[in-house]
């Protein structure tokens, strides 16, 4: 039984959530702002405390110690937060050049400064830093929200192909049905009272 | 013996400078002369009853009554540090951490200096443990009361930051580790300064007293070094405890923040609106 699993999973009083992304596969998911997307993503990470059984292949959440779990379940949030003053002090060894390549950087980018950095180049960069770990599994919630339609698709491409390569089951959050349609193959639509449904 | 005696009138005009300071506050709209008129009446009054109280404890030797003053003075010490908190954790705790800590660092300090270092006969001889126990706490109180603050304000204003580095698979240790060096630092440094300032811009409080009481000079220099050590690592185990016990309350087990569950924000006294 491999990929992501979650039964009777309940926080903050919602729930439970009973699914499952399969090895490879993209959950998506959408719903109105304030609907508990990201709260969905947070439980998952292990951030919020939860009832019910969360795991991942064969390994459940509690019998790991949480950034044990973190580190294979890795949650990207929509905004990413800095806090050293260079891009690369946050990367304990410095991503692949065919990497960077791929989201349109080069190796100096490791000098460059946080605070120079557009909101695109941000979120980008999180997601270089979220797989410095190798996960495997991720939480995505909105990791191409601030990116012009050019980058949108190289940043859709090179999660999917480290999705496939890895075999890593995926949960992806987008206010973009189109992109969804893209990206995943099942989408779940989640209502403000936290009801989750599967869209055709 | 032979200090000069100060009456009512010379105390009264040094008062006449704080109230002239004071007004300088209230004309200038500085909103300080409510807290700075309070402060000192609270010197003169809690000084007053306090050497009232030191005349009869000093003419006993009793060790209940040592103990007694030792705890109420530790009170309010922790009570002290606790309101000088923005952000406090909830429960008990807001109060007993601060106070824990300087239990710890302040009163096991103490007893090493009075049995080992000065050997008084008794150790708890009153003349030399409330004064010795006086400068401890009143120093470890500053330092505790800053790196806390300092670690509680920030760690309410950068959550974000501390979540974002637990979610990318950091340790609570990891992933508080700026704002708890910070801290650390922010509560060492008035101490750090004043030994490096010794001698050179300040004579210390407590050898200015031994010198205008009729002390040999260097009596007093080496009475204020003994102090100056003592304070500085009193200070600096207080202020790491505290900021530890602190961390505890701040993540749960499973290493996940838990910040707005367990501190709450104190809106500031006085603040408009």
């Amino acid at each position: 039984m491999n990929g992501l699993r979650l039964e009777n999973l309940s926080f903050l009083g919602r729930g439970p959530y009973t699914f499952a992304v399969e090895p490879g596969q993209v959950l998506g998911l959408h719903g109105a702002s304030g609907a508990g997307k990201s709260l969905l993503l947070r439980a998952i990470a292990d951030l919020e405390p939860h009832e019910g059984h969360l795991c991942l292949d064969q390994t459940a959440c509690n019998e790991i110690s949480g950034p044990h779990w973190r580190r294979q379940v890795a949650y990207l949030p929509a905004e990413s937060f800095w806090w050293h003053e260079r891009v690369g002090q946050h990367f304990r060894v410095p991503p692949e050049a065919s990497w960077l390549q791929k989201l349109g950087f080069t190796s100096e980018v490791m000098d460059w400064e946080i605070n120079r950095l557009s909101t695109g180049e941000k979120q980008r960069l999180a997601i270089f830093r979220l797989l410095q770990n190798r996960p495997k599994a991720l939480l995505l919630d909105e990791p191409t929200a601030s990116l012009d339609q050019g980058s949108i698709s190289r940043v859709e491409n090179f999660i999917l192909d480290y999705l496939k390569e890895n075999s890593a089951p995926a949960i992806w959050v987008s206010h973009d049905p189109v992109q969804l349609k893209r990206v995943a193959s099942r989408r779940f639509e989640i209502l403000v009272g936290g009801e989750m449904r599967e869209l055709a | 013996m032979n200090v000069i005696p100060l009456g009512a009138f010379e105390l009264s005009l040094a008062s006449l400078l704080v109230l002239l300071l004071a007004f300088l506050s209230f004309w200038h709209r500085l909103e300080i002369e409510r807290p700075l008129l309070i402060a000192a009446l609270r010197t003169a009054v809690q000084l007053s009853l306090i050497g009232l109280v030191l005349n009869v404890v000093f003419s006993t030797v009793n060790f209940y009554l040592v103990v007694l003053i030792w705890s109420l003075m530790l009170a309010a010490a922790g009570w002290e540090v606790m309101s000088r908190q923005k952000v406090r954790v909830k429960g008990p705790a807001r109060f007993l951490i601060g106070t824990s800590s300087m239990l710890v660092s302040s009163f096991s300090i103490m007893v090493l200096t009075l049995t080992l270092v000065i050997k008084v006969e008794p150790w708890y001889s009153p003349r030399y443990a409330i004064p010795i126990l006086g400068m401890l706490l009143g120093n470890t109180m500053n330092g505790v009361a800053l790196a806390m603050n300092t670690f509680s304000n920030l760690a309410w204003t950068r959550w974000q930051m501390i979540e974002q580095r637990l979610a990318l698979g950091q340790t609570s240790v990891e992933a508080i580790e700026d704002i708890w060096r910070e801290s650390v630092r922010t509560g060492l440094i008035p101490i750090i300064n004043s030994m490096a300032a010794a001698g050179l811009v300040s004579l210390p409080g407590m050898m200015t007293g031994q010198i205008l009481a009729g002390n040999t000079a260097g009596e007093a220099v080496r009475y204020q070094i003994l102090i100056m050590f003592m304070i500085s690592s009193g200070t600096g185990f207080g202020v790491i405890l505290s900021l530890w016990l602190m961390r505890r309350k701040m993540f749960d087990a499973r290493e996940r923040l838990r910040l707005r569950e367990s501190f709450y924000r104190v809106e500031p006294v006085g603040s408009k609106k």
